[in-house]
């Protein structure tokens, strides 16, 4: 039974269940952070059940990469978690070099720590800028926003681009970085640790904010474990698996920090935890600035940064055909070994895996992203049920969701 | 514990299920039945020794062109981890050659539940007692499954709701924001240009 | 004669405070720049001070949007609603000594009458609109304006107490022109119910639910566009104004200064009010929105009460002192 609030538009009368009305939120909506659709049933404002609907930014990486080379599969991770493209491309790479055995030079990876670190701080800064804006806290956004710029600006200086990288490759970096780099890196290394304070002095202790944040979006470790979080997410409820300890890739396993564990599991314990670990991301780049060890940049059988051995003898050099007969040689050699493997490494958003099946071609067979968006935002009716709408949006930000990484 | 020797108690304990077990890059897998995939993952997980308590990854492979001998056609690819014992183990389970199915696993990590949309939607192995088995990431109503071997990279027809879209993006821009149709791809400009 | 003069005082008061509004925003835009390490509005003018006249321009020549299953005249008529209620305050607001358009005895609950009724224009602009996120809006609006309503009143009993009358000329008298007089300090529980209802009733961060972008994308505005959409902001504007305004009047000793100013005898009144809304706009910048339980448990659980508590109070010590 309905009745009609104005023409066209009815709401269900009390039936003995209270009365209960959808709205579907999304997928242009300015706080779900991309294109995610949430089809709600709503009691008042109170929560009865909620739907994210995700696929609209499904571009088909995993379909796309069976039919590429590794190489060229590389610019399509940038795509995925486009805040982080940085962390995302080291990911696909250290994955790639552990299902071919490629080795990487000590100094290459720790500038791929380095840069995926600094990756790590731009997106927990827009995470923390959206996410402030949602609760309403509107100049947090914007001084973000700041420290955002400067360290685009350094990814321009390193690789030439501020969002789609592809500056790690499989087997080492692209260019060496330059001393300007390292020093305007330094510089914003000394200013950061008080930027940081400074958002907090606007947000950390605010009792509005408080009121938001404590006790909202509660999961307990166990629960968490069960929905598959990852990343501070998880760790917000104090379940210490941060890949970067538990399995060290990169230069990980030479540098000294620490996981910054929640208790409460709460939206203000998830936030604490990514603003710690923009702590510790500063200290990981700080003893990679120092620590950087002289050498090459990719390693000897980095499939698309070095020639192949057998050069073709009977092609001149400099001369059309040398070129094509390069590329042609560089796509079919025989490198590849055989097998699968599932490697993770720890983006900002969580466990970002590759499972890769090598059948000895120069594509893999199969290539399964795990997206912690993806699992994250399937967690989120668990989350959010019960709650208000107003805490919806506070859990989305919270869960930190990237919907280029969750469609894929 | 070594990868390994958890693949050889998992064979131990289910003799019947294990089809083989092996090692590639330091990582143990094992190659399963389908019948029993629930038992095997709450053995896995509940074990005191083993408790992989973290489902990292869970996927469908369509076998069709693989060199590998004596594989099914489809099968489904857990990844899981243990978080307080930091060892981990790869269970590949065999799922036939036509109509695929096997049992869901959301009772055990209820965020399998997207896992296994995502792989039914786009690998159509269908997963009994799921809760909400639907698709996820394509429209629902989408005609085939996209990471099957013998599905082409690109498509023979225009997918219906986008043949949709257009037919009313075109009824619309006879009201005046592009009378002449270049903005959608019916006409091309440079055709009218002399 | 009366009459005319009357109207041209109308006129001229219309046009000033719209004049204002539109600078207020303008006001709103740059201090919020400057405190987001930004410059706000650049390029219009010299430091973008003709900014305000042309998204003046803009907002009146863009099209008027009716969508297709509002219900249409009330959809057209709401954001005149708001407006007009929020302009008719104007009327018994004292700017200055004699600086008054109509000095009525029943100043105060006229004014209050008068923002009553301006949240009808948002009730029915989200029941109109035909959209659930105009509805939510609307709902919130209703909800939020019944209950700080009750605690805006309670909070000025006590000035009206001690004033003795609701006349609001009367008001600024009885505080005469000493800084003790001011009834900020006896009616400070007073103040601080008033001015904590003050945003609320004006729908101002941390009490923007009704239109809270980031829930309900626009609220009760989302489905206006153009000229409609601008008038609910002037709307906004001149409810700031009159909130400031009766701030001034009741706590802050309205036009009376440490001295007098020749010429123009507002100025006090003028720089007070802008005092507030520079508070308006700070607390803009620096706090983050309530929830809506939340902002219903603040009004009745801790306003209400205090404001009854400061009625007790001051009773007693009038009862005292006389």
């Amino acid at each position: 039974m309905t009745r009609p609030i104005a023409k066209n538009m009815e709401i269900p009368v009390a039936d003995g269940e209270g009365e209960r009305y959808s709205l579907r939120m999304g997928p242009q909506h300015p706080a779900t952070h991309g294109v995610l659709r949430v089809d709600l049933e709503l009691d008042g404002e109170t929560i009865v059940a909620c739907t994210p609907q995700v696929g609209y930014l499904h571009r088909g990486f995993e379909k796309l990469a069976e039919n590429k080379t590794y190489a060229q599969t590389l610019i399509l991770t940038d795509r995925l978690d486009y805040i982080a493209a940085m962390a995302n491309n080291v990911g696909y790479c250290v994955a790639v070099e552990r299902l071919l055995g490629i080795s990487v030079p000590l100094r290459a990876q720790y500038i791929r720590t380095m840069v995926a670190e600094m990756s790590r701080i731009c997106s927990h800064l827009l995470w923390l800028a959206t996410h402030a804006l949602d609760i309403g806290a509107m100049t947090v956004f914007l001084y973000c926003f700041r420290e955002r710029e400067i360290l685009l600006d350094l990814f321009e200086e390193l690789c030439g681009a501020r969002l789609t990288f592809s500056y790690p490759r499989i087997g080492g970096v692209r260019q060496d970085v330059t001393v300007r780099f390292i020093d305007e890196l330094q510089r914003f290394l000394d200013i950061f640790p008080s930027r940081i304070e400074e958002y907090e002095t606007l947000i950390d202790t605010n009792r509005i904010w408080l009121k938001r944040t404590v006790g909202i979006g509660k999961v307990t470790g166990e629960e968490a474990l069960a929905l598959g979080l990852t990343g501070a997410c998880l760790r917000g409820s104090g379940v210490d698996y941060d890949l970067r300890k538990h399995q060290p890739y990169d230069a990980y396993g030479l540098v000294d920090f620490e996981v910054p564990l929640g208790s409460d599991g709460d939206i203000y314990a998830r936030y604490r935890c990514r603003m710690e670990e923009m702590h510790q991301s500063e200290r990981i780049i700080q003893q990679c600035i120092d620590q950087l060890p002289p050498g090459p940049i990719f390693g000897p059988d980095a499939p698309d940064l070095v020639m192949p051995n057998k050069a073709p003898a009977r092609i001149e050099a400099g001369t059309n055909a040398y070129g094509t007969g390069l590329i042609k040689l560089i796509r079919d050699r025989n490198l590849y070994l055989t097998g699968d493997v599932y490697v993770a490494t720890e983006v900002p958003k969580g466990e970002l895996g590759f499972y890769f099946i090598s059948d000895g071609n120069n594509r893999p067979y199969r290539m399964h992203i795990r997206s912690p968006s993806f699992i994250h935002i399937g967690a989120l009716a668990a989350i959010a049920k019960g709650e208000l709408i107003a805490d919806l949006i506070a859990n989305i930000g919270s869960l930190d969701v990237v919907l280029g990484e969750s469609d894929r | 514990m070594e990868s390994m020797a958890i693949a050889d108690r998992l064979r131990a304990e289910f003799p019947d299920e294990i089809l083989h077990s092996y090692l590639n890059q330091g990582q143990a897998a094992a190659v399963v039945r389908p019948g029993r995939i629930v038992d095997i993952l709450r053995w896995l997980r509940t074990t005191e020794t083993i408790r992989m308590d973290h489902l990292r990854a869970l996927c469908g492979v369509d076998n069709a062109r693989r060199r590998e001998p004596g594989l099914s056609r489809f099968e489904v690819v857990y990844n899981l981890y243990s978080i307080p014992l930091r060892h981990e183990i790869r269970v590949r389970a065999e799922v036939g050659d036509k109509d695929p199915a096997i049992d869901s696993v959301v009772e055990l990590w209820p965020g399998a539940n997207w896992l296994e949309r995502e792989t039914f939607d786009l690998f159509g192995i269908h997963f009994n007692n799921h809760p909400d088995l639907r698709r996820v990431l394509l429209p629902d109503d989408w005609v085939g499954h996209p990471l099957r071997k013998d599905y082409p990279l690109k498509g023979k027809e225009e997918w219906a709701g986008m043949t949709e879209l257009l037919a009313k993006v075109r009824e619309l821009d006879r009201f005046g924001f592009d009378p002449d149709g270049h903005a959608h791809g019916q006409t091309a400009p440079e055709e009218d240009e002399p | 004669m009366d009459i005319l003069l009357m109207l041209l005082w109308i006129v001229i008061l219309f046009a000033v405070v719209m004049l204002h509004v539109a600078y207020a925003t303008y006001f709103e835009r740059k201090i919020i720049g400057h405190m987001q390490v930004r410059l706000g509005p650049m390029r219009v003018g010299w430091h973008g001070l003709l900014q305000p006249i042309a998204d003046g321009i803009k907002s009146f020549f863009k099209e008027d949007i009716v969508p297709e299953n509002a219900d249409r005249p009330t959809f057209l008529a709401a954001p005149i609603i708001c407006l007009v209620a929020m302009l008719t305050s104007l009327a018994v607001l004292p700017f200055a000594k004699g600086w008054v358009l109509a000095d009525i005895d029943i100043g105060l609950l006229f004014v209050f009458a008068m923002s009553s009724l301006a949240s009808y224009g948002v009730v029915l602009a989200g029941w109109s609109s035909n959209s659930k996120y105009s509805f939510l809006g609307g709902m919130r609006s209703m909800a939020q304006v019944i209950s700080y309503e009750i605690s805006m009143g309670l909070s000025l009993v006590g000035v009206m107490l001690l004033a003795g009358s609701l006349n609001l000329s009367e008001i600024v008298e009885a505080q005469g022109d000493r800084f003790l007089g001011m009834y900020l300090m006896p009616q400070c529980i007073g103040f601080f119910v008033f001015f904590i209802s003050m945003l609320a009733e004006t729908n101002r961060v941390p009490f923007d639910l009704p239109e809270a972008e980031t829930e309900l994308v626009s609220g009760y505005s989302t489905e206006y566009s153009g000229m409609r959409y601008a008038i609910f902001f002037m709307a906004e504007y001149i409810g700031m104004m009159v909130m400031a305004s009766i701030a001034t009047i009741c706590f802050l000793g309205g036009w009376n200064g440490p001295f007098p100013v020749p010429f123009f005898p507002p100025l006090w009144f003028v720089l007070k009010i802008y005092l507030f809304m520079f508070l308006f706009i700070w607390i803009r910048a620096t706090l983050p929105r309530y929830r809506y339980d939340q902002l219903m448990g603040l009004g009745w659980k801790v306003l209400i009460p205090m404001a009854l508590a400061n009625i007790v109070l001051t009773a007693c010590l009038k009862a005292i002192l006389d």
